[in-house]
């Protein structure tokens, strides 16, 4: 396994310049995920407008791999509807636990697909999950509330 | 590119008679390949073809043929359960399980046997002590611990106080990564309330070596229990328990060239004799009624259920072996590569070392944060990732410290440990790759 299929650049563009990255006001939901085997964390806030994603927010500390698939996410979800971002999340996941054998759908994960490398990498798979998933905790987090409210 | 020029020229075994300018006065310990012979994992390379260099030593020492061959022989002509069958194997195992016992105890100058109580890991041996000698403990009493442990020397004790109101204290550390003795002395830390004092005789982040008999005369002068987990120390350094000053010291067995499912702790024999015990089952029993049990007196009484048997003998042949090489040997060669790894690691630019920055009071493992050209950390993960592509292991992350991690201002290191089959061409090997790191990581954007 070539460590190049892993550091992708569009991975290491992303981690040098993250995109929507500190914490902003709006927002409906907060959660902090933490990897305990490295202690990388991510602080993520979800601010949601008539059921679509109006701003992800962020700050944490991680490798190259979790704070630019951080990036990426936010790339993707912001816009779409918190239904197309849980499918998105989905879409990721499988690609992560596919050990190299999921072709990625580049028409919808686009900067994403960079990281098809990571998932001949056991050990990093978590990390490229973090990001991801403090987005679905706060976006079920969100549903629950809004049900809650109706 | 490398840094060759910038620190001593690489000294193989046979040259090391020649490498006076580096080792100064030190007598040169042994044959490291002679010794990398006895490890056959050693000889691996990786599927480009490139040798392993196994620098994760701290994290778990590679094991001799011998004591591979040991737990074999075990397992395939002398199987069966200790202290319970009346049959030959169940002699041969019980004789096998218990001279097990007595090598150790020998290894580690316990005064009998009767002192070496077997766990499953250190992590075990420490909770068993948080659990029969926090029995006693009440509201108002207190326990100190240093915020260079190993969390397996933390949450035990924060487990502890919770179950009993006791309070938990600590030791600081100085910038320089020692213990602050002097700070926590002068602060009152150990005093009449303090029942309990536990902590590390070699960090395994920082590598310091503590001043471990100071501790246990301010800690004994106030009436408290001495727990050290010498967990890093006992595979590196010769360890005499009883000269130490501690009542209980734990270590584990897979970090010296033993087994993994084995640890150790041992105690006066007076103090185990006067504690409850700890995990409850077969074994550890007198007299068992449904109205209440009787215990065994030590070290049984700690060792509830089906022992690590075949393990105990794979320990027994780590320490003879660790023992024929001699331990003073072991640890003459720690000190040599630890100093000149020191020295090679600081000719990396952007990289600096978490503790002491010279091999004095010292052990193996170099815990290390490195920035990019533009002053940006590089994530300990990225960088054991590309250590790894060159077939260098070493560990990221905080190494079961986080709050020593937290106390130095950063979120996790980089840390390579080396042990008695480790020669300096590998550390050349790391220095060299170190650069190359930061080159990977210091490349610009491409301004998408």
């Amino acid at each position: 396994m070539n460590v190049e299929d892993l550091y992708q650049e569009i991975i290491l563009d992303h981690y040098r310049a993250k995109h929507h990255s500190g914490l902003r006001d709006a927002y409906e939901a907060e959660v902090h995920h933490v990897n305990p085997s490295c202690g990388d964390e991510v602080t993520l806030r979800l601010h949601v407008e008539d059921g679509a994603v109006a701003d992800v927010s962020y700050e944490g500390v991680g490798c190259s791999i979790s704070q630019a698939s951080t990036s990426v996410m936010t790339d993707l979800v912001i816009g779409k509807s918190v239904d197309e971002g849980l499918s998105l999340h989905q879409e990721f996941l499988t690609l992560m636990q596919g050990r190299g054998q999921v072709e990625p759908d580049e028409e919808r994960l686009e900067d994403g697909i960079a990281f098809a490398g990571v998932a001949k990498f056991p050990a990093r798979v978590k990390c490229a999950l973090l990001g991801w998933s403090a987005f679905k905790d706060a976006a079920v987090r969100v549903s629950a509330d809004q049900k809650e409210e109706v | 590119m490398t840094t060759h020029a910038e620190y001593p020229a690489v000294v193989e075994p046979e040259e090391l008679e020649g490498a006076q300018a580096l080792l100064a006065e030190e007598p040169i310990p042994f044959d490291v390949e002679a010794i990398r012979a006895d490890f056959p994992i050693l000889e691996r390379t990786t599927p480009d073809g490139r040798p392993l260099v196994y620098l994760d030593s701290a994290n778990t020492s590679q094991k001799p043929r011998c004591v591979v061959e040991a737990i074999e022989d075990h397992y395939l002509s002398h199987n069966a359960n200790v202290a319970r069958a009346m049959h030959l194997l169940g002699a041969e195992a019980t004789e096998a399980f218990e001279s097990s016992r007595a090598v150790i105890a020998d290894f580690v100058g316990a005064a009998s046997s009767e002192e070496i109580i077997f766990t499953k890991n250190a992590s075990e041996a420490l909770n068993l002590c948080a659990h029969s000698l926090g029995a006693s403990l009440r509201p108002g009493d207190e326990i100190v611990v240093s915020v260079m442990e190993h969390h397996s020397n933390i949450v035990p004790w924060q487990l502890l106080a919770e179950r009993t109101g006791a309070t938990l204290r600590w030791f600081d550390v100085t910038e320089e990564g020692r213990l602050d003795v002097e700070g926590g002395l002068a602060s009152g830390l150990i005093n009449e309330r303090t029942k309990i004092v536990s902590i590390t005789y070699v960090s395994n982040v920082l590598g310091t070596v503590n001043p471990v008999a100071q501790v246990a005369a301010a800690a004994h002068a106030h009436g408290a229990t001495v727990v050290l987990d010498a967990s890093q120390a006992v595979p590196q350094m010769a360890v005499d328990v009883q000269a130490l000053g501690a009542d209980l010291v734990a270590f584990t067995g897979h970090k010296m060239v033993g087994p993994t499912g084995i640890g150790v702790l041992w105690g006066r024999y007076d103090l185990l004799a006067s504690l409850p015990p700890f995990l409850g089952g077969g074994e550890m029993i007198e007299t068992v009624r449904m109205t209440g049990s009787t215990f065994a007196p030590p070290p049984h009484r700690f060792e509830a259920g089906t022992p690590p048997i075949a393990q105990a003998v794979g320990l027994a042949a780590a320490a003879r072996y660790l023992s024929e090489l001699g331990m003073d040997q072991v640890a003459a060669h720690e000190h040599l590569i630890t100093a000149y790894a020191l020295e090679g690691m600081a000719s990396v630019p952007g990289l600096k070392i978490l503790g002491p920055s010279t091999a004095v009071e010292r052990g193996g493992a170099i815990s290390f944060t490195l920035v990019n050209h533009d002053g940006e950390q590089i994530h300990p993960h990225d960088v054991s990732q590309l250590l790894d592509s060159r077939g260098i292991a070493v560990r990221g992350g905080h190494h079961c410290a986080r709050p020593l991690h937290e106390r130095f201002g950063v979120q996790s290191s980089t840390r390579a440990s080396s042990y008695l089959y480790t020669k300096t061409s590998e550390i050349d090997a790391l220095v060299d790759a170190l650069t190359y790191v930061v080159g990977f990581f210091s490349r610009p954007p491409r301004g998408r």
